[in-house]
């Protein structure tokens, strides 16, 4: 067995894993609060990625330091995203509360075929490419044939977040606002919880995760269209599904877990199936163990 | 304090609540008993901003808080003790109490209240590392009026404290609705189908049935009234 090989296929799962988790992240904290399937989530992803690819290819028209466009680029496109998440709910979601749960879900679809085809006129089907801003990173040269500068960004802005937002839900006052909402919303509002706010601040978050995601798989990959949030989007969507909807570490787990069957699923045995693994896991996951690897039975949730 | 006057409640197109009037005044312990059904929990969630009131009037210290969403009327000294309790299952004993005070930043005070709370129930002070799903009934009960009372309301709601308890333990839990009556000067509004105890506590009642007010007395009247006796008191 090639050692090589096999570390380049890990990394490479550890990579997509991240950017799986950092989509994941919103599907599972919306879902945890309101019970809805957002399914407009990866459109964000696709927003975050389009923002950052216009600003940063204006920017890099001027004579400013790649790395200092790269950085407004990300923030700009972070911004934007969660106000359009923030937006969302607001718009689409809000409204339809005490409706049906299949009303909201209906409108999330339509929310998600709107932005996708609104990115497409306003923008173009094409691909389009990112202007490379990062330099190589010196001290990645002993492991460059396994690990990229732009891997090693992903795989640790994904760690921070996640520390970040560990912290947050663990030990902030908005934090256990937001779980104690998740777990029981009227009573959440009996002890003076504004539960729109802790939905709005939910909606935020995951958007700006998502956002970011966005932004690195751009660099990464180099280049983006419109229908990058779609497929993004569904496998996020799987990965949570798979560690079970609602919780984060799950969400987190089930992504790497996606990442990794992919990425030496598609090295190991054939590319032609790169996107049916994440199908087949659904399926798996739906038949042995619905509630995900780390969920809770339905019942016990409340 | 408190004016309830002539609010009806709906659920869809069901009535639960007929012209309904109520006061309260500073001080008291006043009870709402009823059979189940009647529209006794209606009665306190319409209160809180969480069922909506299709007509009358709420007001609170004379201000209207008919249509105030339930946080701001939580701000203002109302505090609730839901029937079943409604522990956050997943949170710590701790962290519940800590829901309770959501609305107060004074750190130092609710560090002193969390204390006198598990003087109050070394239960709760054994326990506080544990989520509040793990506890037993009675233990939930406590935690889930020490979470009321973190808010330091000056109106305590209180909905069927008293449902699936051991006597002991009612007993116990009735001393400390007196206790925080008497002590902390809160106003108590106490839900209750078990009529002969919280009539005994209690300065003034009123009988909910199916959705109307019925009767409405002193509480010792009520105790000895023959229609009281027949309907709720079993005797
Ligand atoms: N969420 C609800 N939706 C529809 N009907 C309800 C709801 N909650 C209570 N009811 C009805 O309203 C009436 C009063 O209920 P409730 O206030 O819970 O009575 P109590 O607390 O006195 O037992 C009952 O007929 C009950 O079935
Ligand atoms: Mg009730």
């Amino acid at each position: 067995m090639n050692l090589e090989y096999f570390f380049s296929l890990f990394l490479g799962g550890m990579t997509r894993g991240s950017i799986y988790a950092l989509i994941a992240l919103g599907y599972t904290m919306v879902y945890g609060i309101i019970k809805l399937i957002n399914f407009a989530h990866g459109e964000i992803y696709m927003i975050g990625a389009f923002t950052a690819l216009i600003i940063g290819g204006a920017l890099s028209l001027t004579s400013m330091n790649p790395v200092a466009i790269f950085i407004i680029a990300a923030i700009v496109a972070i911004v934007y995203s969660a106000a359009y998440g923030y937006t969302i709910e607001k718009i689409a979601y809000k409204p339809l509360r005490n409706a049906p749960r299949l009303s909201a879900l209906i409108s999330a679809i339509g929310v998600s075929i709107f932005l996708q085809n609104y990115v497409l006129l306003s923008q173009t089907s094409d691909f389009l490419p990112f202007p490379n801003l990062l330099p190589e990173f010196g001290f990645l040269k002993p492991v460059e044939n396994f690990l990229s500068t732009t891997q090693f960004l992903i795989l640790l802005s994904t760690a921070v977040v996640m520390i970040l937002l560990t912290i947050l839900i663990k030990f902030t006052k908005m934090g256990k606002a937001m779980r104690a909402t998740a777990q029981d919303q009227q009573m959440a509002q009996l002890v003076g919880i504004n539960v729109n706010r802790v939905i709005s601040m939910t909606f935020i978050i995951g958007s700006a995760t998502a956002a970011l995601g966005g932004v690195l798989i751009t660099t990464h990959i180099g280049q983006i269209n419109f229908y990058i949030g779609f497929i993004a989007g569904i496998k996020a969507f799987v990965a949570a599904v798979l560690g079970g909807i609602g919780s984060i570490p799950g969400a987190v787990l089930g992504s790497f877990v996606l990442g990794l069957t992919e990425s030496f699923g598609t090295g190991y045995i054939s590319s032609d199936y790169e996107d049916a693994f994440a199908f087949i896991i659904l399926i798996l996951i739906l038949i042995f163990k619905p509630s995900g690897l780390l969920g809770r039975k339905e019942n016990e949730k409340v | 304090m408190l004016k309830i006057e002539h609010i009806s409640t709906y659920y869809g197109n069901i009535q639960a609540l007929k012209d309904i009037s109520i006061s309260v005044s500073e001080g008291e312990i006043i009870t709402l008993i009823g059979a189940n059904g009647a529209g006794k929990s209606t009665t306190l969630m319409s209160l809180c901003g969480i069922v909506p009131v299709r007509s009358g009037k709420i007001t609170f210290d004379g201000q209207d808080i008919t249509t105030m969403t339930p946080d701001k009327i939580v701000s203002l000294g109302i505090s609730q003790v839901p029937e079943g309790r409604r522990i956050f299952p997943l949170l710590s004993v701790k962290e519940n109490l800590d829901m309770g005070a959501f609305l107060r930043n004074d750190k130092e005070g609710i560090k002193r209240d969390i204390e006198y709370i598990y003087t109050l129930f070394p239960r709760l002070a054994e326990r506080r590392n544990q989520q509040g799903g793990t506890l037993s009934g009675g233990e939930q009960q406590m935690l889930a009026i020490s979470r009321a009372l973190m808010a330091k309301p000056r109106l305590l709601l209180l909905d069927e404290p008293s449902l699936g308890l051991a006597p002991l333990i009612v007993q116990q839990i009735f001393e400390i609705i007196k206790k925080v009556n008497e002590e902390n000067k809160t106003t108590v509004f106490l839900v209750e189908q078990n009529a002969n105890m919280a009539l005994k506590i209690a300065h003034r009642g009123y009988v909910l049935e199916t959705g109307k007010i019925t009767m409405t007395d002193n509480a010792d009247k009520l105790l000895s009234n023959e229609d009281v006796k027949k309907a709720y008191l079993g005797i």
